[in-house]
C-alpha cells in the first residue's frame, strides 16, 4: 500500500504541520478544506443545539435573548460560509484535477492561500462572541439598519466575510482556470464528468456574486464608522437597498451551495445504477439555466418590503421558472435509475435521501415563490423548514454521499458499510423529526429568530428539539465511522464500485498517488 | 515550451477573472444610484418631490380618516408632534396638516423628515403639494416651529381603506450639530475678520 504513495518527490518537502502550512498539493489542500469544513460543521451544529435547547420549551430557560440572536446569526454564517461551501471546495480540489486528467490545480500557491485564509476568518467569526457586546445578533442576512446599531463584534463579522469572500473568489478563479485550460487531450467540454461541469458553473456564480456581498458589507462598514449613509434613512439612504444588494448575492449563493451537490449526485447515481447518466447534455444546460436564472429572481426573498405589484409578479413567475430546469435534473436522475441494476451502498442511500428530501424542499420553495402565500409565511418556521430541506438534506446529504463514495480513492481504505448505513438511517430519521414538523409550526404562524413562542407551538418545538439533538449525535457518529475507516478500515480494492466510469477510478490506482497525472492521459480515440 | 504556453494561458484567464470580480464589486456600488433612479422612474421613490394632481373633484360621499403620527431619531432631546392627531377628510379635498417641532436644547442642527404610511400601499394615494419633508430643515436652539403638509387624498384610493396613517420620522443629519455658544463664537470670529 505504501508503494502506491509516490514519496520520491517530497524528500525536500517539510514534514509535520509545516507540510500542511506550505503545501501546494491539491490533495492535501482538499483534505484540509474537508476537515476544516467538518470542524466548522460541528461548531455550527453546537450553535444550532443551543437554539433548539432554548426552543425546547416556551419561555426563556437556557440563554439570554441577545445570545440567542448571536447564535442564530453565527449558526447561519458558519454553516453557509464555514461548512458547506468549503466542503464542496474540498471536493473540487480533490476531484477536479483527477477527473479531467490534470496534475494539479492551475495556481497551486493561490490554492494554498485560499485555504489558509479560512482559519483566520473562522477565528474572527467565533472570536466576535468575546467582543464587548458579543457577536452581531442580526441574522446571517445582516440587514440594515440593525447592523448599524451593533457592537464591534459586527465589525469582526464584516472582516470575516471579506476574508471568506477573498478565499472563495481565489478558489473559484483557480477552479475555472483548471477546468478550462488543463483538461487532458480528448477531454472535451461535453465529455467532462458532470461534477466538473457543476463546479465550473458554480465557480462563475461565485466570481460574479461574492464581490457584490463584499460591496454590501463594505457599505455597512462605512455606514457604521465613516459617516456614509448608504442604508441610513436619516442621511437619505435606504435600508431596503441593502436587501436588494444582499439578495443579489444571496440568491446565487443558494445555488452555489446546491449546484456542486447536484454534481456529486450526478456521479453517485449512475455509478450505483450501473448506467450512464440519463440526458447528460440536458443536465449541463439545466445547470446553466439555473445559474443564469439565479441572478434574476433575488427579490422573492423580500416580497414584504412594499414592492410594486408588477415587480412582485415578475419575481414570482421568474422564480417558478427555475422549477423547470430543476425538474429536468430530478427527472434525469430518476431516469438514470430506471431499469438500472441498482445497489444501495451508503453513498447511494445518501443520494436517494437527497433526491427525496431535496425535492420536498423544492416543492416548498415553489409554495414560497407564490407572492400572496409568501407574504403570509414570510419569516416563519415554514421558511426555516424549506431552506433546511435544501441545505441539509440537499447539500449536506450530497456531501456525505460524496465522502463515502470517494473515501476509498482518497485513503485507500473502506469505511464500515454497516456503520455507514446506520449513519444514513439515523441522519434521515432525525433530520425529518427536526425539520418536517417545522412546516407545521410555520403554517401555524410561529415566527423565526425569536427565543420564545406562544404556548400552542410547544409540542412540535419539543419534537423538533429532540430531533435536532439526535441529528447532532448522528454526526458525531459519522466522525467515528470516518476515524474507524482511516485507522482500521479494510484495504480498498482497486475498483470498489463496479459502475464507476470517471478517470480517477479508471486511470489511477487506489488510493490515488500523491502526484497523479503528471503526464496527462490521452483520451482521444 | 508547452508548459510555458499553459502558464501564459492560465495567467491571462486569471487576469480576466480578476477583472470580472472587480467589475462585480463595482456593480454592488453601482446598484446605489441605479436603485434610486429606478425608484424615481417607477414612482416608488418620490419622497422629496411634490406630486402632481390631475383630478380635483371632491368626493363628498366618502370620508377617510387621516391619522397623524411623528417621531424623532436623534440623541438630542427635541420632539415632533402632530397638532391634529386625527381628521376626517373627503377624497379630492385639499388638506392642511401641521406638525409642531419643539427643541428645548442649546443645540442647532439640520433634520430631515421621512414619511411612512399605514397601510403601506396608501402611500401612492396621498398626493403631497407641499411638505416640510421635501427639504432638510435647519433647527435652531430653543425653537418651536410649525411645519405644514398640504395634500390631497386621491379619489382612486381603494374603497376598503377607511383610515390612512401618515407618520413622519425626523432624523438629525449627522455632522450638522452645533451649540449656541460655538455659533456665537463663529459669528464673533467672522465679525472680527
Amino acid at each position: 500500500m505504501e508503494a502506491a504513495h509516490d514519496h520520491n518527490h517530497d524528500h525536500h518537502e517539510p514534514t509535520g504541520i509545516m507540510r500542511y502550512v506550505t503545501t501546494t498539493n491539491h490533495k492535501d489542500i482538499g483534505s484540509m478544506y474537508l476537515w476544516f469544513s467538518f470542524m466548522m460543521f460541528l461548531v455550527g451544529g453546537v450553535m444550532a443545539l443551543v437554539i433548539r435547547a432554548e426552543l425546547f420549551q416556551p419561555g426563556l430557560q437556557v440563554v439570554e435573548p441577545e445570545f440567542f440572536n448571536q447564535m442564530t446569526t453565527l449558526h447561519g454564517l458558519i454553516m453557509v460560509f464555514g461548512a458547506i461551501m468549503p466542503a464542496f471546495v474540498g471536493f473540487a480540489n480533490w476531484q477536479i484535477p483527477m477527473m479531467i486528467g490534470a496534475p494539479d490545480m492551475a495556481f497551486p500557491r493561490m490554492n494554498n492561500w485560499s485555504f489558509w485564509l479560512l482559519p483566520p476568518a473562522g477565528i474572527l467569526l467565533m472570536g466576535s462572541l468575546l467582543a464587548p457586546g458579543g457577536a452581531g445578533g442580526v441574522g446571517w442576512t445582516m440587514y440594515a439598519p440593525l447592523t448599524i446599531q451593533q457592537g464591534m463584534g459586527m465589525d469582526m463579522m464584516i472582516f470575516a466575510i471579506h476574508i471568506l469572500g477573498m478565499s472563495s473568489i481565489m478558489g473559484s478563479i483557480n477552479i475555472i482556470t483548471t477546468i478550462l485550460n488543463m483538461r487532458a487531450p480528448g477531454m472535451t467540454m461535453m465529455k467532462m464528468p458532470l461534477f466538473v461541469w457543476t463546479w465550473l458553473i458554480t465557480a462563475y456564480l461565485l466570481v460574479a456574486s461574492m464581490p457584490v456581498l463584499a460591496g454590501a458589507v463594505t457599505m455597512t462598514l462605512t455606514d457604521r464608522h465613516f459617516g456614509t449613509h448608504f442604508f441610513n434613512a436619516a442621511g437619505g439612504g435606504d435600508p431596503v437597498l441593502y436587501q436588494h444588494i444582499f439578495w443579489f448575492f444571496g440568491h446565487p449563493e443558494v445555488y452555489i451551495i446546491a449546484i456542486p451537490a447536484f454534481g456529486v449526485i450526478s456521479e453517485v447515481i449512475p455509478t450505483f445504477s450501473r448506467k450512464p447518466l440519463f440526458g447528460y447534455a440536458s443536465m449541463v444546460y439545466a445547470t446553466g439555466s439555473i445559474a443564469i436564472l439565479s441572478f434574476l429572481v433575488w427579490a422573492h426573498h423580500m416580497y414584504t418590503v412594499g414592492m410594486p405589484v408588477e415587480a412582485q409578479l415578475y419575481y414570482m413567475f421568474a422564480t417558478m421558472l427555475i422549477a423547470i430546469p430543476t425538474g429536468v435534473k430530478v427527472f434525469n436522475w430518476v431516469a438514470t435509475m430506471w431499469k438500472g441494476s441498482m445497489s444501495f451502498e451508503t453513498p447511494m442511500l445518501f443520494a436517494q435521501g437527497f433526491l427525496f428530501l431535496f425535492t420536498i424542499g423544492g416543492f416548498t420553495g415553489i409554495v414560497l415563490a407564490v407572492t400572496p402565500i409568501d407574504i403570509q409565511l414570510h419569516d416563519t418556521y415554514y421558511v426555516v423548514a424549506h431552506f433546511h430541506y435544501v441545505m441539509v438534506a440537499g447539500a449536506l446529504f450530497a456531501a456525505f454521499a460524496g465522502v463515502y463514495y470517494w473515501l476509498p480513492k482518497w485513503i485507500g481504505k473502506m469505511y464500515d458499510e454497516r456503520l455507514g448505513k446506520i449513519h444514513f438511517w439515523l441522519s434521515l430519521t432525525f433530520f425529518n423529526v427536526t425539520f418536517f414538523v417545522q412546516h407545521f409550526l410555520g403554517l401555524a404562524g410561529m415566527p423565526r429568530r425569536i427565543p420564545d413562542y406562544a404556548l400552542q407551538f410547544a409540542d412540535w418545538n419539543m419534537v423538533s428539539s429532540i430531533g435536532a439533538f439526535g441529528f447532532g449525535l448522528s454526526q458525531v457518529f459519522f466522525l467515528y465511522v470516518l476515524l474507524k475507516a482511516i485507522r482500521s478500515g479494510e484495504k480498498a480494492p482497486e475498483m470498489p464500485w463496479e459502475g464507476a466510469t470517471t478517470l480517477e477510478w479508471t486511470h489511477l490506482p487506489t488510493p490515488a498517488p500523491y502526484h497523479s497525472f503528471e503526464t496527462p492521459p490521452d483520451l482521444r480515440s | 515550451m508547452k508548459a510555458a504556453n499553459l502558464d501564459n494561458q492560465n495567467k491571462t484567464l486569471l487576469r480576466k477573472l480578476v477583472v470580472v470580480a472587480l467589475v462585480m464589486f463595482a456593480f454592488g456600488y453601482a446598484m446605489v444610484p441605479l436603485y434610486k433612479k429606478i425608484c424615481e422612474v417607477t414612482g416608488v421613490y418620490d419622497l422629496i418631490k411634490p406630486d402632481e394632481i390631475v383630478n380635483t373633484q371632491i368626493d363628498k360621499s366618502r370620508t377617510v380618516v387621516m391619522e397623524f403620527d411623528a417621531n424623532t431619531r436623534s440623541q438630542v432631546g427635541w420632539e415632533l408632534v402632530p397638532v391634529e392627531v386625527r381628521m376626517n377628510v373627503h377624497p379630492g379635498e385639499l388638506v392642511h396638516a401641521t406638525f409642531r417641532l419643539t427643541n428645548p436644547t442649546d443645540t442647532i442642527f439640520d433634520a430631515q423628515a421621512i414619511p411612512s404610511y399605514g397601510p403601506q400601499h396608501a402611500a401612492q394615494y396621498v398626493k403631497k403639494l407641499e411638505c416640510f419633508c421635501f427639504t432638510q430643515q435647519k433647527i435652531n436652539a430653543h425653537e418651536t416651529r410649525d411645519f405644514s403638509v398640504v395634500f390631497v387624498i386621491d379619489p382612486s384610493l381603494p374603497i376598503d381603506v377607511g383610515t390612512v396613517t401618515l407618520s413622519y420620522t425626523m432624523f438629525e443629519i449627522e455632522g450638522t450639530r452645533s451649540t449656541v455658544d460655538s455659533t456665537v463664537e463663529v459669528g464673533f470670529r467672522a465679525f472680527k475678520s
